[in-house]
């Protein structure tokens, strides 16, 4: 079979028709539904089965519906919160392992590496637990320091910060692997040059390594803003009534049913999310060309 | 890479934000539900450590071991299709035009980074009674004069089954499975191929033979990357399968939300801790034994 002559050589699997076909059929159906929600939340139909014309009402109906709007901004901001945190944090655990040797680092970066690894879920209720126990101790106080940091804390948009804590720890290891695989490309002589022309450690990171990591940084960023953006578990177990976002707010409504208001919600998100996936990728881009 | 002890300020800088975050907002919140899962309930807020395994004992009665069964079954039949689905498609693009390559791999990971919710949610309009799939069926049906023949359409009940979370795990995570698999195969020394073509063995012999032992690293990958999020996953069981199609996931939120025991919920959250450190290991072993074996 492998020496029948035909245009097509033995190893030519991306030209077999079957093969062409299976993938053809694969990318429509992981499509299609996506599709069907988009071009639905444009539809002048409650029922959303049959196309009876093009409106953007829902998209106003969404956009007048206060406690969806609050979601929003909530999760806008705990996601800006998040990223500019997680990026800091990140790229500082990047910058760690990547130029330090020290004793039990494997363990460190396993270590590192779990809040991706382990079941959503898990990290859901452990958050939970957390805050549950803080908050009982910290209610036991009725005036003090305490206190006051507890007054604080209800403020917005400081009260969204158990939420966003959470978020950079999740998010932040992901922010270290990508600025990590950047740095690989790194030449250290560049480095080591810098130094012995007589910049100190501040102007040689400043000056040299940033630059260098930059695409992979803001990568990395954008990574964390849409983790965060996307997050549902997490939030879902740490969310107050006043602290709901986006996710956790689509949820309530889904369970009620099917309704063009969360396709017009859904396709705000999707747009947001995909606008910055494609943004972090193009950045990433030029790492591996170089490297 | 200099050691640690060359540039002590540079080293404490750059190491104390993450391991300080990950000690408060991740390690410390895992060992308080470790701690809670050997503890009990001594009124309605009190949680008390005994170092009791009552936990544990519990979820192993009849009822929770028949979740966490089906938990375990559903994700093996999805993982399954997963691969099956994903290895093709990996393989066909690794086998395309080096110039269509990036453009297919960023079709297949694109869908990943729509909310998981809103995915769930879009499959909902699909497959629910008055949902688009019934609607074409219903146009097919009575394109085939059937509805004369036989009589009215009667919609599928597609929805809240076995089957409708399976379908959901397979679309939420298939595009998952397609990365790790098309970094092994890409990596593929294709002369293997050729050999095993030459010396008469037949395509399908050089898939079984050659192809998917050297790419064994990325199918173990790809399998543990998917099963671990599908055995803890929620939104699924919960959006898809509604009460017929309960996960330890759904139980996990059940203890924590409504049935306020979170000893027993914690005791199940860590159940899918130790099979996800086992899967870990698992794969750190199998990776070990193909690099002793084929010498990479």
């Amino acid at each position: 079979m492998a020496r029948r002559t035909s245009i097509r050589g033995p190893l030519d699997y991306g030209k077999s028709p079957w093969l062409i076909l299976f993938g053809f059929v694969t990318f429509i159906v992981l499509y299609a539904p996506i599709a069907q929600l988009i071009v639905f939340s444009f539809n002048d139909s409650k029922r959303n089965i049959v196309w009876r014309g093009f409106t953007t009402k829902y998209y106003a109906k969404a956009w007048n519906d206060a406690s969806l709007v609050e979601a929003f901004t909530n999760s806008i901001t705990i996601a800006v919160m998040c990223t500019v945190i997680a990026t800091i944090i990140g790229t500082a655990t990047a910058l760690w392992l990547w130029r330090f040797r020290f004793p039990a680092k494997a363990a460190v970066e396993g270590i590192m590496a779990l809040p991706i690894v382990i079941p959503e879920i898990c990290m859901g209720v452990a958050v939970l637990v957390l805050y549950s126990r803080v908050g009982h101790w910290m209610r036991g106080f009725e005036s003090g320091p305490i206190y006051w940091w507890n007054e604080l804390f209800s403020i917005w948009p400081l009260n969204l910060g158990a939420i966003t804590a959470a978020h950079i720890a999740f998010s932040f290891p992901f922010v270290a692997i990508v600025v990590r695989a950047r740095l690989i490309g790194f030449n250290r002589e560049l480095e080591e040059a810098s130094k012995d022309l007589g910049a100190s450690e501040w102007q040689t990171f400043w000056n040299v390594v940033l630059p260098f990591m930059m695409p992979g940084v803001v990568a990395g960023a954008l990574l964390s803003f849409t983790l965060s953006l996307d997050d549902f578990v997490i939030t879902f177990f740490t969310a107050g009534p006043e602290t709901n976002t986006f996710p956790v707010k689509v949820y309530s409504l889904v369970r009620r049913g099917v309704s063009p208001d969360i396709n017009a919600a859904s396709t705000v998100l999707i747009v947001i999310t995909l606008v910055a996936t494609i943004i972090a990728m193009r950045m990433q881009a030029p790492s591996k060309s170089e490297g | 890479m200099e050691s640690w002890k060359q540039n002590k300020v540079v080293f404490w800088v750059t190491a104390l934000p993450g391991v300080v975050w990950l000690l408060l907002f991740f390690l410390i919140p895992l060992a308080l539900i470790w701690g809670m899962s050997v503890g009990e309930k001594t009124s309605i807020i009190d949680i008390e450590i005994t170092g009791t395994l009552d936990n544990y004992v519990r979820s192993f009665q009849a009822v929770y071991l028949k979740i966490i069964w089906k938990s375990i079954w559903i994700s093996i039949v999805s993982t399954a299709v997963c691969l099956a689905i994903a290895y093709p498609i990996a393989f066909g693009i690794c086998f395309s035009p080096a110039r269509w390559r990036p453009f297919l791999l960023l079709l297949v990971i694109l869908p990943f980074w729509i909310n998981l919710l809103i995915r769930t949610y879009a499959l909902i309009a699909v497959f629910r009674t008055r949902g688009t799939l019934n609607f074409t069926l219903e146009w097919l049906w009575n394109l085939a004069f059937l509805d004369r023949l036989v009589g009215p359409f009667q919609p599928l009940e597609l929805l809240y089954n076995n089957g409708a979370v399976i379908v959901g795990m397979v679309y939420v995570f298939m595009p998952f499975m397609v990365l790790p698999l098309y970094a092994t195969i890409e990596r593929l020394d294709r002369s293997y191929l050729e050999a095993s073509l030459d010396l008469g063995a037949s395509q399908w012999r050089t898939f079984f033979s050659v192809t998917v032992p050297l790419t064994m690293p990325g199918i173990v990958s790809g399998i543990i990357l998917v099963f671990i999020p599908m055995l803890g996953m929620f939104l699924v069981p919960d959006l898809l399968g509604g009460t017929n199609a309960i996960m330890i996931g759904n139980v996990i939120t059940d203890q924590f939300k409504a049935a306020n025991d979170w000893p027993f919920g914690a005791a199940l959250s860590f159940l899918l801790m130790y099979v996800t450190f086992a899967a870990l290991a698992l794969r750190a072993f199998v990776s070990a034994r193909i690099k002793g074996a084929v010498g990479v």
